[in-house]
């Protein structure tokens, strides 16, 4: 296992590309979770494959952009789409929530023509759905690096803003903070994360590593700080064991990551059960 | 105009889309004062009180805190909200107690900076305001209706404003609970030095702690001291009400009206 892992540099890519992810997709997903906004993570996704079925075909019709990495077609797309889901909510002030399943069926329905049109479903499509220990490339490895680093940031330096955000946005406004933009900042990063994200565990199960670490988190985390630090703790525990089993069985990572990160939640619902019964019993003594 | 007026209101009137909720509100609140704002529900009170906060825009009129209009106004920190919604957060939110009263500084703390150990004291002197320091490792969603409003009002103190603004805190309070809630602000106005304006739709109860009264329904009824206002009759308060309203006042203290 160690051996492939210095033999091989897409090993390498997978495995950093994936530790980064683990980090960055439940730190984000932290917040996303609180504000009630675990769909949004779905829609982002979906509508990341229509970039790649966007880029797919340019590739089979304009053989000069045979070196895109279709990756980066998804990415703009998921920006897009996040931008989009901000102006739909506005729309419709009163259903805010209608902006997801709009955004989600669109893009899968353009996507499926998309793909269909270049002749897409192969093997490819497929490491798209459910993630991949080979896509990794090394400039791919090097833009979620980028990604995760911008996100770090923005999230420590805006810590403060989002929380008050998350928790109550009148007293928010009322403190002067600057809602909408932070608001949208925000999304745009989920966008990117989960264009990032998308190549090791898949656009059908992205949304999972956003959200399944934290609902773990949440069981067991007092504050807000520890619920982060669980989150990115289990995310990372996740990906980990997720892509080691992932290479030994050759399956999917998709699939490993998260039927692990599901563990895990299993994991920490029984151990408050148990810590709850424990305590009660104390007290009856 | 006066130098300590914390808040002006000329001639205000607010639409929701066609229907006028707020029509020529002219008001003034005055450093040191506690101001009670009643009127029964739906009478635009916490319309009244958003656009005081900037947080709606009046169709018609100005508002000017602390002698600035409410537009340009920057100094946030300088006033404390207590919102109705307060109360109706989302209760499972993992967070501690001292998390939620550290967000009152938001507006002090500046872009790019981080709560650092003075927040974190002044936070807990808030909470020793509002006698709730032993909870501060509580997560919000653990305690009881009270004990959290106690909370908001902590986050609200904590920026260490000259102006409370509290809409509707008791809702939700029980009755026991409700009597401590009045001698905390009492203290707030007299020892701190804090003006308060309060809504409340509890007329009896408010006019007896409160300095100063502002019965609106839509429209302003009446503006005066509290004592004034004991010679407002039912009559009035039958017709700003819209149907026969007594106000009973009894021996303890305590005041009511029905219908």
């Amino acid at each position: 296992m160690i051996e492939s892992f210095l033999t091989y540099e897409f090993l390498q890519n997978a495995a950093l590309a994936g530790i980064m992810i683990g980090f960055v997709a439940p730190l984000l997903g932290v917040f996303i979770v609180v504000r009630r906004l675990s769909l949004i993570a779905d829609a982002l996704s979906h509508i990341t494959l229509t970039g790649i079925a966007a880029s797919l075909l340019l590739e089979k019709r304009i053989n000069a952009i045979n070196e895109w990495n279709p990756v980066y077609m998804g990415m703009a797309f998921s920006v897009a789409g996040a931008v989009l889901i901000e102006k739909l909510r506005k729309v419709y002030k009163h259903y805010e929530e209608l902006a997801i399943p709009i955004i989600l069926s669109g893009g899968i329905g353009l996507g499926v023509i998309l793909i269909s049109l270049a002749d897409g479903f192969n093997t490819d499509l497929f490491s798209y759905l459910f993630g991949s220990v080979t896509a990794v490339s090394r400039s791919n490895m090097l833009t979620v690096f980028i990604i995760t680093i911008l996100v770090a940031a923005i999230v420590l330096l805006f810590y403060k803003e989002l929380f008050v955000l998350s928790f109550d946005e009148e007293h928010a406004s009322v403190s002067g903070v600057n809602g909408k933009l932070i608001h949208l900042m925000f999304i745009v990063m989920v966008a990117l994360v989960i264009a990032s994200a998308m190549q090791i565990v898949g656009i059908l199960l992205v949304s999972a590593l956003m959200t399944l670490p934290v609902a773990a988190a949440l069981r067991i985390a007092k504050s807000f700080k520890q619920t982060i630090g669980l989150s990115i703790f289990f995310g990372e525990l996740s990906v980990i064991i997720g892509l080691i089993t992932s290479y030994q069985l050759s399956v999917p990572p998709g699939g490993t990551i998260v039927v692990t990160a599901i563990l895990i939640l299993i994991m920490a619902i029984t151990y408050r059960k148990v810590s709850t019964q424990f305590s009660l019993k104390g007290e009856a003594l | 105009m006066a130098e300590n007026n914390i808040l002006e209101l000329n001639n205000v009137s607010f639409k929701y889309e066609k229907e006028t909720v707020v029509k020529d509100v002219s008001m003034t609140i005055q450093e040191g004062q506690f101001f009670g704002l009643v009127g029964p529900n739906g009478s635009g009170k916490s319309t009244l009180i958003k656009l005081m906060l900037g947080l709606l825009k009046p169709t018609k009129g100005s508002i000017r805190l602390f002698g600035v209009p409410v537009r340009h106004f920057k100094h946030w920190e300088d006033i404390g909200f207590v919102s109705q919604k307060a109360n109706s957060f989302n209760s499972g939110f993992p967070a501690t107690v001292l998390e939620v009263v550290k967000t009152g500084l938001v507006s002090k703390t500046g872009l790019f900076r981080f709560y650092n150990k003075k927040d974190r004291e002044k936070a807990m002197k808030a909470l020793k305001t509002v006698e709730m320091e032993a909870y501060s490792d509580y997560n919000i969603g653990e305690l009881s209706g009270g004990q959290q409003q106690r909370v908001f009002i902590a986050r609200a103190l904590v920026s260490e404003p000259e102006f409370l603004i509290l809409d509707e805190p008791t809702v939700g309070v029980d009755a026991k609970h409700v009597a401590d809630f009045y001698k905390l602000l009492r203290r707030l106005n007299r020892e701190e030095g804090i003006t308060l304006l309060m809504v409340s739709h509890d007329i009896g109860t408010i006019t007896e702690h409160a300095s100063h009264v502002v019965c609106m329904n839509k429209t302003i009824h009446f503006h005066g001291a509290s004592h004034e206002y004991n010679a407002f009759s039912n009559d009035d308060l039958s017709q700003l009400y819209g149907h026969p309203v007594q106000q009973l006042t009894h021996n303890h203290g305590e005041a009511e009206y029905n219908d």
